[in-house]
């Protein structure tokens, strides 16, 4: 009798045992799910989790604990539920945020309490260079990489003079800055909006009198859509060429915006017209799951997901092997929806960046792919970086 | 800088101001009459916006969509202050700026619910398609023209509505001195609950003409809410006088903020990137410096509501 029990409780240890082995390892994900700029978060969050479920709820063959909250773009509530996470639910890895103005104020605690931080969108110059930190991932970009390329192409295009535009916070600094690091041309006039404003009237104005051959504009969300908006309804973009990173012209505001932005040349690291076997896969699944498709936001997060994957893979979900895990993760051998990927040694990507044109797709407005900018471009910020 | 441009930036302004106007009109209404702070109007505005954009697409006529979206929101904002408000009259500010906020979370999870989660396209009406050269040089879209109009008639039929019917009588008295009002028989409750519409009603409205220019997007009334408080607060709280008043300088300080401190302080500073960092920040700063003189002068805002 003692014996029978001894053995059922040996052979429940037995089965406990690789059980709690697999702890699941626990992802905190802080992003913008309501008010202005939530459809990025939106995106983010449902390209990770795509890759999650497409994974049966595991990343790297482990359980994953996915725990969301929503900053509603507000730098006190993300720094709030970074503490949260970070004490009470004692997560191994954070990521999700959109906006550089809050990545600035959560990145660094993360990374100082011993965490990992993988940023999906937000990659502001400081923790590209002198603020990096070994523990600190950007799978998406580095602010100023989308806008150096449209300068690139505004110069190759010959506009002789440019206005730019761009919000008044962290990245919107950044864009400009890249912007004017590969355009040599004039600038007509440099302007700085409020984060979050709607009415650009007076800018338009102003716009039209210092009379550009060309406008290079960096407003991502609800400001975008906005924009494009009333630059056509001003009739400036029968005379006028716009141009921008894609964050300006993503596919939640071209469906905003009607047909407006046709014809207009934007910046990508990614497109879902990339043939590449993870892309084509991650296009139609997320077209099936969401009934939409995806932003390049999207893709970030679920980049970001399989890069995760890859690298809890390679420590099997044991999280306190931290050194492994860090490796793992620079290896970054993961496919890419975006086609060839690596990290540079601030650990930011090194990728191509294409331009790609607005153009309808029957009666969907979206983007295509007409020429690749720069090939394996890193950022202007790794020679200041020491880890 | 040109004369032509000062006066497109006028018009600009005059723009803005009506559109602030419009929101305001409502606000200040609610806030004066039933010393209800009301986080939720730009709730009523992101309703009016959705309403008036989603039966446009399904009639294709943007008129018909305006014509469902205003009692659409008056009928959401009465609703919501019978099941929800009323109780909360006699509480503190504090309260009622807790409950009207998660009535905000409630509507857009909501509204996201109903049209999902990304901004919809609202076309401009074909009727007002294209812009006039009113100021050479400088066409201005017919639609925006429109805009002011409407603000206008509004501002007309509300100070009608205000002077010479008797519901206009009873707003009055209601804001002076409610115990009184009601000790005369007025039935009190159904008052607010019409004045709590009207306001609903106004925001639908601005959030319907809103659509063709700005985003229709979750959260929408967030972004002009603040401004909102701002211009009820300098026109003082309760009047519709004010509101219209206050509206036109907030539209007036920010619009010129915006178009000309930027080149001015260029024009003081040697380095154009300190300048362009400064000039953003102090013409976003432009409004609230309005705000804290007219409250240091006049610490009830420019007009005192009735009494």
């Amino acid at each position: 009798m003692n014996k029978k029990i001894l053995g059922a409780v040996a052979a429940m240890t037995l089965l406990s045992a690789p059980a709690m082995a697999a702890d699941p390892v626990k992802i905190g994900m802080i992003t913008t799910l309501s008010g202005g700029g939530s459809s990025l978060g939106i995106d983010i969050r449902d390209g990770f989790q795509l890759a999650v479920n497409m994974r049966g709820g595991m990343l790297g063959d482990q359980q994953v604990e996915l725990i969301i909250s929503d900053d509603a773009r507000k730098v006190g509530n993300a720094k709030q539920i970074a503490d949260r996470m970070l004490k009470r639910d004692k997560v191994d890895v954070m990521t999700g945020i959109v906006w550089s103005n809050l990545a600035l104020a959560v990145v660094p605690s993360v990374t100082k309490a011993g965490k990992f931080y993988l940023s999906p969108n937000a990659g502001p110059s400081k923790l590209a260079g002198e603020g990096c930190h070994m523990n600190y991932f950007n799978v998406a970009w580095q602010n100023d990489n989308l806008h150096e390329a449209a300068g690139q192409y505004v110069n190759d295009k010959a506009h002789r003079s440019v206005y730019i535009m761009a919000p008044n916070y962290p990245a919107g600094k950044d864009a400009l800055a890249g912007f004017k690091r590969y355009y040599k041309g004039n600038i007509a006039g440099e302007v700085y909006t409020k984060l979050g404003q709607v009415d650009y009237a007076a800018e338009l104005a102003n716009l039209r009198a210092a009379s550009p051959d060309a406008v290079f504009f960096f407003l991502p969300g609800g400001m975008g859509i906005n924009f494009v908006k009333q630059y056509a309804q001003a009739g400036l973009n029968k005379t006028t060429p716009l141009y921008g990173p894609a964050f300006s012209f993503d596919e939640g505001i071209l469906k905003a915006v009607g047909d407006t932005a046709l014809g207009v040349f934007n910046t990508s690291q990614w497109n879902k017209d990339i043939k590449n076997a993870a892309n084509i896969d991650f296009v139609t699944n997320f077209h099936k799951t969401y009934g939409r498709y995806p932003s390049l936001y999207a893709s970030q997060g679920f980049d970001t997901a399989l890069l995760l994957d890859s690298a809890i893979r390679a420590v099997g979900g044991d999280m306190s092997k931290k050194d492994a895990f860090r490796s793992a993760l620079k290896a970054a051998k993961f496919q890419s929806v975006r086609g060839p990927f690596k990290f540079g040694p601030n650990h930011h990507p090194i990728q191509d960046i294409y331009v790609r044109e607005v153009y309808k797709d029957g009666d969907n407005i979206t983007n295509r792919i007409v020429g690749k900018v720069f090939s394996n471009h890193g950022d202007a910020y790794a020679a200041d970086c020491k880890m | 800088m040109t004369f032509f441009l000062f006066l497109e930036q006028t018009l600009n302004a005059f723009q803005l101001g009506v559109m602030l106007f419009l929101m305001a009109a409502g606000l200040t209404l609610v806030f004066g009459i039933m010393n209800m702070i009301n986080l939720a109007h730009g709730s009523f505005y992101m309703i009016g916006a959705y309403v008036a954009a989603y039966v446009g697409h399904v009639t294709g006529n943007f008129f018909i969509g305006v014509a469902v979206a205003l009692p659409v929101a008056a009928l959401t904002g009465m609703a919501v202050e019978i099941t929800a408000l009323r109780k909360l009259y006699n509480r503190d500010h504090l309260d009622q700026v807790l409950a009207t906020f998660g009535l905000i979370l409630f509507f857009n999870e909501l509204t996201s619910i109903i049209w999902g989660p990304q901004a919809i396209f609202v076309p401009i009406p074909g009727l007002f398609e294209g812009s006039v050269e009113l100021i050479p040089g400088a066409p201005y879209p017919i639609y925006r023209l429109v805009i002011i109009g409407a603000g206008l008639v509004v501002a007309l039929l509300l100070r009608l509505l205000i002077v010479k019917t008797r519901t206009g009588m009873l707003i009055r008295a209601g804001a002076s001195n409610r115990e009184m009002v009601s000790a005369l028989g007025v039935d009190i409750d159904r008052l607010y609950t019409v004045v709590f519409g009207l306001g609903a009603l106004l925001a639908g409205l601005a959030g319907a003409l809103a659509g063709p220019i700005l985003a229709t997007e979750i959260g929408m009334g967030e972004n002009i809410l603040i401004l909102t408080f701002v211009v009820i607060i300098v026109g003082g709280i309760g009047s519709i006088r004010g509101a219209l008043i206050g509206a036109l300088l907030v539209g007036v300080v920010d619009t010129y903020g915006r178009a000309f401190l930027p080149a001015i302080l260029r024009s003081l500073f040697e380095d154009p990137s300190v300048a362009d960092g400064v000039g953003a920040s102090a013409s976003s700063m432009s409004i609230y410096i309005l705000m804290a003189v007219v409250l240091i002068f006049k610490p009830r805002g420019l007009f005192q509501a009735y009494g």
